[in-house]
């Protein structure tokens, strides 16, 4: 069972996909605060002086196989306290600690780094953790991730998620160690910081819940497994041989020949991955290593 | 029931690390952990790993570092084998293909940290744990180690031995989160609790909303004492308004601490003359309230700490996970403007008593990382202490349970001839259970005679189902929210980082309080799918004994030392209290006693005036 419903509102349309290489200018952290700034601009946020004392209006998604009731997927309304500087999985926590001990949800950190928080949040993937409620449009509509198998609530079955990143050997794979226990092996400041931003996935699947191929196509591993490989293969203390394997391993029917660069990926990781543009990269390493092309 | 030679219970750092050791050494190693191993709070360590790797740097000046830090209280064999031993583990983790930051020449980069003689903290950006986290997972994936993931372990397995020292641990009883299923996990070798710390004790805390101290408590009822429990650390700079934490890595890379007045007040006011912001961890966040107290906070509440001068492309290369948290969580943007930080709730130098092989005074059963007390910490961790004990001493009872011969432990665990009983302190309330049904209507743990494993196991699995039944089935009367809100509310208020003997009373009374409303619990939630009331409420039992553990080690220990502060008597007292505190449940009647802290390994640490 799925829960993709009609969009409570439409994303502003997408920029044209630009040129990934032209991409990438400027620094992470300007590049997000610029897209925090768009985001709000979208949501036409609420001044959260206006929100203090207010109540939030929250319309969560509810079912559970087993209970009588909530069988049937239906949305409970929660009114919560605003609270200055309250995130969605505040608001969530609220409800079911004040009102109602059932409402299911995974969360752990609260710091947006275990991922188990991506939730729909008014037609968006988005860590509860880190969406601050002032800048959503209220009623806050939250659901679990699309293109998922609901569990109860807010839980979907990761299952399929942790076969697709298990599918890529997501581990290091290099015989040939320095010699000596405490010699490391040498990685230069560019390698490390080509491979960084791939090492900040956090497997909270918002990416493949998002991915309309990865919705029609089963067997396609994803961004975030690709994104994984991409981790790997371009990182240069694993030698050639290997690099050449893991191409292999994406450059499958179901790998990233898939990607139609729909962007939808990045555009909703929670930590700024450039998801389409690491898949755009193998693509082109697998043309030049001449591997076969689906 | 399922069966595997060595069970580890919990899926951090500590977890991960030991299931490779152990598999590595040919055991049949399973992993059961209510959460996917990936969304441990390994995951969000940020500064870096303490290894004396470089020139100029020995294992000798980092074991004296921590023990200094630890106020003395740390035990030397534990500080000299985290000393000797994470080196080789650091780089095992670079073999493994962890992305760490890098110098010029390639090689792996070290920083300074608090309290540290020379700066070999190994780091990954400020997002060390994540890496180190994944890393491992990694390694479990490649090696085909079975994880029972989502699965909540709800008690352990011993037989009924009256003296602790004399019982074995044959393995956990445990639910299936998805499904509701109580099954019996049987361990042939040993069982490894790796269960994280117990920050939800606390409301202001950097801890994960998992870190419940499940692991304590367990191996607490089953017999095994608590050590050191009233030593806290409270990390001087978490965000005010969440208790996201902000790296000691931002005072290493050279970021300052302001008062509201605008003063450096840890050089203006004298609190640390020579390291200032670089002080150790209890010396900074004291200072931080002193400054609040004497009406010198930014608010009334915080004080700032300020990295601009650092310059973005410094902040960025080495720091840049900082400028999100603090934009996402406190909303404050670190290029531009000082950050508001306060002390928050960070980690449980104490712990499970146990020895360098990771093994308590019950056979069979380990425990590594944060849940365990070797002792490294004593008093004190110094920042970057905390991952390569995971890995170390992870490890290390891997091997054990897996049965590699590690040489005889040199620390002694348990109740037995070198201790001492506390006779002095008048407690307030009956601890423990006396008298109170606090399993959740079920007799009293360690019930049977039997001698059986499978049917020990069996007997432990029933007793589970019937709390469970027990439980779901009752239909009105406190749920466990509320208990817990309230005891957290407690810990914070009175056994903080000031303490008074009559604060802790109070905090001990109202954890009274919260056991006998403890006795009416029920869980609401109807359903056996991913039932997280459940979990919850056996969490929420947890943390009660925990936290009672905690403020009976403050209440008892009348000094000063590290972590510890107490108003009645502000000085370290090397006379009467170079020992560690122990509690031990005794089926419901907890017994405090004393050991005396080693501070003679290869090297003598003899007690110094602890100035930064």
């Amino acid at each position: 069972m799925s829960t993709q419903q009609e969009q409570p509102q439409e994303p502003e349309s997408q920029e044209a996909p630009e040129d990934p290489e032209m991409r990438g200018t400027e620094s992470p952290q300007q590049e997000r605060l610029k897209e925090k700034e768009q985001g709000l601009a979208q949501e036409e946020a609420v001044d959260e002086s206006d929100l203090e004392g207010e109540t939030v209006h929250l319309k969560v998604f509810r079912y559970d196989p087993e209970v009588e009731g909530k069988q049937e997927p239906r949305f409970d309304d929660f009114y919560v306290p605003f609270e200055k500087g309250m995130t969605v999985l505040d608001a969530v926590m609220y409800a079911r600690d004040e009102f109602d001990s059932s409402l299911t949800f995974r969360h752990s950190c609260r710091q947006a780094v275990c991922g188990s928080d991506a939730f729909f949040v008014n037609g968006k993937q988005q860590l509860g953790c880190k969406t601050q409620i002032s800048e959503l449009k209220q009623p806050v509509r939250i659901e679990p991730l699309p293109h998922q198998e609901v569990v109860k609530d807010l839980v979907v079955d990761m299952d399929h998620f942790y076969d697709q990143m298990h599918a890529v050997e997501p581990y290091f794979q290099q015989e040939e160690l320095p010699d000596g226990d405490l010699e490391e092996q040498r990685q230069s400041r560019e390698n490390r910081e080509k491979v960084k931003m791939s090492t900040r996935c956090i497997w909270c699947a918002a990416c493949m819940s998002s991915c309309n191929i990865a919705a029609g196509d089963n067997e396609y591993l994803g961004p975030a497994a690709i994104n994984k490989a991409y981790r790997f293969a371009m990182d240069e203390r694993e030698d050639e041989e290997i690099k050449e394997h893991r191409l292999r391993i994406v450059e499958q029917e179901h790998g990233v020949w898939r990607c139609q660069t729909q962007f939808s990926c990045t555009e909703v990781c929670p930590k700024d991955i450039p998801l389409t543009e690491h898949i755009q990269e193998l693509k082109r390493e697998a043309v030049k290593k001449n591997l076969k092309f689906w | 029931m399922y069966e595997h030679d060595v069970i580890v219970v919990g899926a951090g750092g500590a977890g991960l690390r030991a299931a490779i050791a152990a598999h590595e050494a040919g055991a049949d190693t399973a992993i059961v952990s209510k959460l996917h191993p990936v969304r441990s709070h390994t995951g969000a360590a940020e500064g870096g790993i303490n290894a004396a790797l470089r020139e100029g740097d020995d294992w000798e000046l980092h074991a004296y570092d921590t023990m200094k830090g630890s106020d003395y209280l740390a035990d030397a064999p534990a500080a000299e084998t985290l000393a000797q031993d994470a080196p080789e583990e650091t780089i095992q983790l670079e073999h493994w293909g962890m992305p760490f930051s890098r110098e010029d020449d390639g090689r792996v980069s070290q920083r300074p940290f608090g309290g540290l003689s020379f700066p070999r903290t190994t780091y990954a950006g400020a997002e060390t744990g994540h890496h180190l986290l994944h890393v491992m997972y990694e390694q479990v994936v490649k090696r085909g180690i079975q994880v029972y993931d989502e699965w909540y372990v709800m008690n352990l397995v011993t037989d009924d031995a009256a003296d602790p020292n004399d019982r074995e641990c044959h393995g956990v009883v445990a639910y299936d989160v998805q499904s509701g299923n109580v099954e019996g996990f049987k361990a042939n070798g040993g069982v490894i609790l790796a269960t994280g710390g117990p920050g939800q004790a606390f409301d202001h805390t950097t801890n994960a909303v998992s870190c419940t101290g499940d692991g304590h408590a367990m191996a607490y009822r089953a017999g095994a004492p608590l050590e050191d429990m009233e030593f806290i650390q409270f990390h001087p700079t978490s965000l005010p308004s969440t208790g996201v934490l902000i790296s000691e890595g931002v005072r290493g890379e050279g970021g300052i601490l302001y008062n509201a007045k605008g003063e450096r007040f840890m050089f203006e006011y004298g609190y640390a003359n020579n390291s200032g912001e670089l002080a150790s961890r209890d010396v900074v966040a004291r200072a931080e309230l002193t400054e609040v107290n004497e009406g010198r906070g930014v608010n009334d509440e915080y004080v700032h700490l300020d990295m601009r001068h650092l310059g973005e492309e410094r902040i960025l290369d080495r720091l840049e996970n900082i400028l999100h948290l603090a934009e996402d969580f406190e909303g404050v943007d670190g290029l531009v403007e000082p950050m508001p930080v306060k002390p928050g709730q960070h980690y449980a130098m104490g712990g499970i008593d146990v020895d360098e092989n990771g093994q308590t005074c019950i056979n069979g059963l380990y425990a590594a990382g944060e849940s365990a007390c070797v002792s490294v910490h004593g008093g004190n961790r110094l920042g970057g202490n905390a991952l390569p004990e995971l890995i170390v001493f992870g490890k290390r009872a891997g091997r054990h349970a897996a049965g590699d011969d590690l040489g005889t432990a040199e620390i002694e665990t348990g109740y037995g001839p070198d201790v001492e009983d506390e006779t002095e302190t008048e407690l307030p309330v009956q601890p423990g259970s006396a008298g109170l049904d606090t399993a959740g209507g079920v007799a009293a743990d360690g019930s049977g005679v039997a001698t059986e494993t499978d049917g020990l196991i069996e007997r432990a699995v029933e007793a589970e189902r019937t709390r469970v039944d027990h439980l779901m089935d009752k239909d009105d009367g406190v749920q466990h929210a509320q208990i817990r809100a309230k005891l957290q509310k407690a810990m914070t208020d009175y056994v903080n980082v000031f303490r008074t003997d009559e604060g802790i009373r109070k905090a001990l009374r109202v954890i009274r309080e919260c056991r006998e409303e403890y006795q009416d619990v029920y869980v609401d939630d109807p359903s056996r799918t991913f039932n997280t009331d459940l979990q919850q409420t056996y969490e929420t039992r947890n943390l009660i004994d925990v936290a009672e553990t905690i403020a009976l080690g403050a209440l008892v220990r009348n000094e000063f030392r590290g972590a510890h502060w107490r108003q009645e008597n502000q000085e370290r007292d090397d006379e009467n209290w170079l020992k560690h505190t122990l509690i031990s449940w005794e089926d419901g009647d907890p017994n405090i006693f004393y050991r005396p802290v080693i501070l003679e390994g290869e090297k003598t640490y003899e007690p110094k005036v602890r100035s930064y």
